[in-house]
């Protein structure tokens, strides 16, 4: 669902608007779930943290003053509920990533061939075969927390460096590094499947 | 430019979010170096599968009483709104 159509479905609901209940819950607590699964790899916690997140939406749902914001906002309630759990994710330690070594290797010394696979035949995300979608989940969840929270919020959910800063209570630098390298490392990760793989 | 500063900015740069000199220079070494032309492209390729990708996991169908408590919070919020007298038509 795009922005636009959950600003209206904000507002439908504010409004009183029976249908947009259901359709709110049900799109609204997919999208925590899966934000809170990808989180902390627990399922339990997932489910917990999407009702608690909607629960806490509706109860405060008067703070909501701008129903274009409400994607930011929900992520924000969704994101301090995540940290209630304060169960340590099951994916990855809490390290900084460097640039050099997200740095594509080359071959021999010196000036060699930079060590890249073939990208040029890779289908879409909706045309990913299995194994390639799991690689892809698998290299999102194999982020340090402080990376992985930035690329979910910034590329999976579209939320611009303003707000994500404002979710995360960072500042915006901050936001653009650990997502850039967040990318780095996924890219790393991927370009490293793909070369493993038979052609 | 080396190859290293160009890792370190490609994200604005793929975004369109650098200042025009920093761009020009960007494409001043990209238009000398293929390696660099491959990993871009790489690189945006994945941002482009991170934008389209979602989780396998679902979550479980919304049990009874749990709805039940949500729709609860939300006839409460409603109430409240209308007693402050506010215009519920936003």
């Amino acid at each position: 669902m795009r922005q636009e159509d959950e600003t209206e479905l904000a507002r439908r609901l504010i409004a009183g608007d029976p249908a947009a209940f259901d359709r709110f819950v049900d799109h609204f607590r997919a999208k925590i779930f899966q934000y809170s699964w990808l989180m902390c790899g627990h399922r339990e916690d997932a489910e917990e943290v999407a009702q608690d997140t909607l629960l806490k939406v509706f109860e405060s749902f008067a703070q909501l003053r701008e129903p274009e914001r409400v994607r930011p906002w929900v992520f924000r309630i969704a994101r301090n509920a995540c940290l209630m759990k304060r169960r340590k994710s099951v994916y990855a330690p809490a390290r900084e990533l460097s640039l050099d070594e997200l740095m594509p290797a080359r071959d021999g010394e010196g000036e060699g061939r930079l060590q890249i696979a073939d990208w040029s035949r890779l289908p879409d995300a909706q045309a990913l075969d299995s194994e390639l979608h799991d690689a892809l989940g698998r290299s999102i969840a194999a982020l340090p927390e402080i990376y992985r929270s930035v690329i979910l919020l910034r590329d999976l959910e579209e939320l611009s460096t303003e707000e994500t800063a404002q979710i995360l209570d960072v500042p915006e630098p901050a936001v653009k590094m650990r997502l850039h390298r967040a990318r780095l490392a996924v890219r790393q990760t991927l370009d490293r499947h793909l070369r493993s793989r038979r052609p | 430019m080396t190859c290293r500063e160009i890792f370190a900015s490609l994200s604005e740069y793929i975004a369109l979010e650098l200042p025009e000199g920093a761009c020009r220079e960007i494409e001043q070494h990209l238009a000398g170096c293929p390696p660099c032309i491959e990993f871009t492209e790489s690189l945006r390729r994945t941002v482009e599968l991170c934008r389209g990708y979602r989780p396998a996991e679902v979550p479980e169908p919304l049990a009874r009483e749990a709805r039940e408590r949500l729709e609860a919070a939300y006839r409460e919020m409603l109430a409240a709104r209308a007693d402050r007298g506010s215009d519920p038509q936003v």
